[in-house]
């Protein structure tokens, strides 16, 4: 029984961007599109996320920042790029500090397109993410499983 | 098996169920509140089920065996509650719970989980007053500090103690962790300080914070229900109406009222106390 795609809750980073994807993004919260609906919550906070959101290109300043919050966030997770500038760099890609779209740092999930991206597609986008997640459980709890056979057990496993 | 076994018994196997039931009507009502649809009501109990399912990531191994034992004494503590037994008793296992998880927030040694843990400190010097002035308001009037001596008496204790239940009430957004007391951790994203004392928690032992949650409201609501239970035997029927409309005025002030500062949350809690505690038990005194 899966419950991951039950709960997904978000975590949201705004690269160097013009803040219009940045606004739909926070704008999906909203009673109108509302996606706590489907268990969405958006955290602050990368150990309790199961989702990065990343919008806008990333640059020589915050690629170590990106690059945190990935590795912060527990297993199973996803990346959705959110926005052409997320996905490729967009209008910014030719700047001289712009290194291009997030997948130049972080493996990137899903790349969702437009400029700026509408809510209804960012939905769209998380929901596919949705089913990757599922995917990597599956692939976690195998991994687990057999890491456990390995492992003898004893008392300091438990925690 | 007598009523206290069986109370006890169905604290710890039906008590999450309800709690989580609870944080789900909660969650239900606030959406409702701000003109959203809401999460499903089941919610929390996907949310404690996929966090069982994550990764659990520890700074220090040892702040997941504090959190475990946080939960051992918030079942604990309310059992004891459930089982009709002494409210002192009661009330020191509930701090020590939650030293248990200040403990574990303050191992992690981050800066924001440290932010969260010396926070929950604060509200537990601004709320233990008015706890422990509480137990001695029942013991004043009832002569008794044993639960179901205390559940037994002759009028509802409301009657004897207004003063010293509206304090209680006043703290009980501290505990239940509502605004505008919600200082060390909220359930609104954009009012917290990465995500206060739980920041370093993640996974598994997350759930366990959220488990014991369930748990903690539960019996928080239970010392709503002595205020207002008493021998009659419907009375059972008042002490939960009292809840039900305590846990509805909560979630209002929560969706009311932003976060104040620490400063006005210390100060206030230990005014209201003074104020509406120290002067029921007074005129308690005198009237005798």
């Amino acid at each position: 029984m899966s419950f991951l795609k039950k709960s997904p809750w978000i975590i949201h980073y705004d690269g160097t961007s013009c803040n219009g994807c940045d606004i739909e993004v926070l704008a999906c919260l909203t009673p109108l599109y509302d996606v706590e609906r489907f268990g969405v919550v958006n955290t602050g906070n990368p150990k309790h996320a199961d989702i990065l959101l990343i919008t806008g290109s990333v640059n020589e300043q915050n690629k170590d920042v990106v690059w945190q919050i990935f590795n912060q966030m527990a297993n199973p997770k996803v990346v959705v790029a959110v926005g052409i500038c997320a996905t490729s760099g967009g209008i910014f890609a030719e700047c001289y500090n712009v290194m291009g779209g997030v997948d130049k740092i972080i493996p990137v999930d899903v790349y969702v397109p437009g400029c700026a991206a509408r809510p209804e597609s960012i939905i769209d986008g998380v929901v596919k993410a949705l089913d990757i997640l599922e995917e990597k459980r599956v692939a976690l709890a195998r991994r687990r499983r057999k890491a456990r056979k390995a492992r003898p057990v004893s008392l300091t496993n438990l925690f | 098996m007598t009523g206290s076994t069986l109370s006890v018994l169905l604290y710890i196997f039906v008590g999450p169920i309800v709690g989580g039931l609870i944080s789900g009507l909660d969650r239900k009502i606030t959406a409702r509140m701000q003109g959203r649809y809401g999460p499903p009501l089941l919610q929390p109990f996907y949310d404690v089920f996929k966090l069982l399912s994550k990764e659990s990531i520890a700074v220090n191994g040892i702040q997941n065996f504090f959190i475990f034992c946080f939960l051992i004494f918030v079942v604990f503590t309310g059992s004891l509650f459930f089982m009709g037994g002494d409210i002192l008793l009661v009330i020191f296992a509930l701090t020590l719970a939650s030293i248990f998880m200040v403990l574990g927030a303050y191992c992690a040694n981050s800066p924001y989980s440290s932010i969260g843990a010396m926070r929950e400190l604060l509200q537990m010097m601004a709320y233990e007053p008015m706890v422990l002035l509480t137990a001695i308001g029942f013991y004043v009037v009832t002569k008794s500090f044993n639960i179901t001596e205390i559940m037994g008496f002759n009028v509802p204790l409301v009657l004897y103690l207004p003063g010293i239940f509206l304090g209680f009430a006043y703290i009980l957004t501290m505990k239940l962790r509502k605004s505008p007391f919600d200082l060390s951790m909220s359930h609104h994203a954009h009012q917290e300080v990465v995500k206060g004392i739980t920041t370093e928690f993640s996974g598994s032992t997350l759930a366990m914070i959220e488990i014991a949650h369930w748990y903690e409201n539960l019996f928080l609501m239970g010392f709503i229900f002595l205020f207002f239970v008493w021998k009659m035997p419907g009375s059972w029927l008042v002490g939960l109406g009292a809840c039900i409309i305590m846990y509805f005025i909560e979630i209002v002030l929560d969706n009311a009222s932003a976060r104040v500062k620490w400063q006005l949350a210390f100060s206030s809690a230990w005014i209201v106390a003074a104020a509406l505690g120290f002067t029921n038990l007074l005129i308690l005194f005198l009237m005798k």
